[in-house]
């Protein structure tokens, strides 16, 4: 068995490809969250209590447009139910850990270090395993704080004009390249979009990420099952 | 509601739903089918974030006409395609939208 110190290694060294497209995020964040009127302190406290990429930006989009704290919140929710999965899948290999352990892994499981912790965890049998997702997700952590930290500073030195706020669509656009070979994954993706851009102006209380979401996943649901029986 | 308790609670509703299913629900109660549903989140929900950020303007109105992100996005989703890097994508799209708001 591999010393813990050297399985949170792996965890860094494994994560670290993962960590490049996070520095121009959390850059973004930084420098939108100053934008839309948050105080540095403010826009510091969303990366360390949220620690989310996706939550951050839904949180910004959905204030800057005036939605209420309400429909923000359930839409963070939503956001984060893939974190559901996520747990789902890692729990059986965290099973016998101390309550206290759970605790500290639960605010690290994030996507990317999700993404190449379950690989590990699948292949190794060791009981320290977890550590591997521990060194992933810390890497995770350090890059996302001091990105938002720089975006804070950076934040009035970079032009408007330059258009910064498309690369949050475009942020989100990559986190799909992979659904985009999947014939179901597209035509959900249409189907929420197309809500979603139509709805804007006429789905009350901004709600219109939730009911998008929903559209979505109901087309899942009814183009698997239709999959099955076929 | 103030800003400050506005990020305490996304911050909780976050968290919880990371440390729900590792502490508080068994695994059993995860069936094959639900687990599948979830896999389609990611595809549900990034695109209501993606859309109207490319499609509508900052005054709220529908925009399709004169309108360099949907280029710049379409091009941005062919490179991913391709390459399936997060990175690539990410440039390429930034990239091409500059090249047409600043070159063109």
């Amino acid at each position: 068995m591999k010393s813990n110190f050297k399985v949170f290694l792996k965890g860094i060294i494994d994560v670290s490809p993962l960590m490049i497209p996070v520095v121009p995020f959390g850059l973004i964040f930084g420098v939108l969250a100053i934008d839309i009127g948050f105080s540095p302190i403010e826009t510091m406290a969303m990366s360390l209590v949220i620690f989310g990429g996706a939550s951050q930006i839904v949180l910004l989009q959905l204030f800057s447009g005036g939605a209420s704290s309400l429909v923000i919140i359930s839409s963070v929710g939503a956001v984060n139910s893939r974190h559901l999965l996520y747990g789902a899948v890692v729990s059986e290999h965290l099973s016998d850990l101390k309550l206290i352990w759970k605790i500290i892994i639960s605010y690290f499981l994030i996507d990317q270090a999700f993404a190449i912790s379950n690989e590990y965890l699948k292949k190794n049998k060791d009981k320290n395993r977890y550590f591997h997702l521990v060194g992933g997700g810390a890497t995770c952590w350090v890059i996302w704080q001091s990105t938002t930290f720089l975006g804070i500073i950076l934040g009035a030195a970079i032009p408007e004009k330059l258009g910064l706020s498309f690369a949050v669509p475009l942020t989100f656009l990559a986190l799909l390249v992979n659904d985009f070979r999947k014939f179901i994954n597209v035509i959900v993706i249409i189907i929420s979009g197309l809500v979603a851009t139509f709805g804007y102006n006429y789905i009350p209380f901004k709600a219109y990420v939730i009911v998008a979401a929903l559209a979505g996943l109901l087309t899942a649901m009814i183009l698997t099952t239709k999959n099955k029986k076929a | 509601m103030s800003n400050c308790a506005l990020i305490l609670y996304c911050g909780l509703i976050t968290y919880l739903t990371r440390f729900s299913m590792i502490a508080l629900i068994k695994k059993e109660m995860f069936n094959d089918r639900i687990r599948e549903i979830l896999s389609f989140v990611p595809s549900a929900i990034f695109p209501a974030i993606i859309f109207p950020a490319i499609f509508i303007n900052d005054k709220g109105l529908f925009e399709i006409d004169d309108n360099p992100k949907i280029l710049a996005a379409i091009i941005a989703m062919i490179i991913g395609i391709f390459s399936r890097s997060i990175i690539a994508t990410i440039f390429s799209g930034l990239a091409s939208y500059w090249f047409l708001i600043f070159v063109i």
